[in-house]
């Protein structure tokens, strides 16, 4: 598991894509055999870092759809430099990737 | 409307009691950024509770920089792309709701660096519903709404 992504310069800023797996479930469903409520197990947060500092931060619902993409401008960074992508789960579950800016 | 509110706050309370307890009983100390996830505005299930709980403030400003978009028509609910760009200066933060979601919130996003905000990602909705885009800059929120998004099939499950 690692989160895909892509950025590229666009203007004066930088356009991230990011693609992960994830149930991404609610919490709200019910098991259609037994009943039992499904818990809830979703992304909370995905952090985008450059040389090492914060520049974006997603905090997320359930609402987010399975497999979340995201994508988003951030100021700052330059063509050849490297972001740094992690995700946090309501599990306690991490997962991190990066990318190269194009 | 105030009995809404009343159970919001209820709600929370109950939870950060929770949470509290939970982590002196292990004797840890919560991570940092497991903190910072603001769970009371997640949880909020009215569009003023999470203005609140999300920004502290009981009101937004209706903006017209802020385009929030999404699909005239969602045939699955469960996947609908809808994107936010707004033309605020010095905007730090900004937040997705869905208007008649069990949970309006479904996401936020916070920027270090100033800038033009354009934010895009794929949601669930369970009905059809307008989608609100909040986003604050100087400690100002504004507000924008978009046209109604209708939902064929809804994305909640059940």
């Amino acid at each position: 598991m690692a989160i895909k992504s892509k950025a590229k310069v666009k203007g004066d800023m930088v356009e991230v894509k990011v693609l992960m797996k994830h149930v991404m479930e609610t919490g709200l469903r019910k098991d259609k055999k037994t009943g039992e409520p499904i818990p809830a197990h979703h992304i909370s947060e995905v952090v985008c870092s450059h040389n090492g500092a914060e520049i974006f931060r997603c905090n997320m619902g359930p609402a987010i759809s399975k497999n979340p993409y995201l994508s988003f401008s951030v100021a700052g960074p330059i063509a050849g430099d490297t972001l740094q992508l992690t995700s946090l789960d309501n599990q306690g579950n991490t997962d991190s990737g990066e990318t190269v800016i194009k | 409307m105030t009995e809404m509110k009343n159970t919001f706050s209820r709600r929370t309370f109950n939870k950060t009691v929770a949470v509290v307890g939970a982590g002196a009983a292990l004797g840890v100390t919560p991570i940092v950024s497991q903190a910072a996830w603001p769970e009371a505005a997640f949880d909020a299930e009215t569009i003023e509770g999470v203005l609140q709980s999300l920004y502290g403030v009981a009101e937004a400003i209706p903006s017209d920089a802020i385009n929030v978009k999404g699909p005239d028509i969602a045939e699955n609910g469960a996947v609908v792309p809808v994107s936010i760009k707004a033309d605020i200066p010095n905007a730090d933060s900004v937040a997705l709701l869905v208007a008649k979601n069990p949970a309006p919130l479904a996401s936020s996003f916070d920027l270090a660096n100033p800038g033009m905000v354009s934010v895009g990602t794929r949601i669930k909705m369970g009905e059809t519903s307008e989608l609100i885009a909040l986003v604050r800059a100087e400690g100002k929120v504004y507000t924008a709404t978009s046209k109604e998004v209708k939902v064929t099939i809804g994305g909640c499950g059940g």
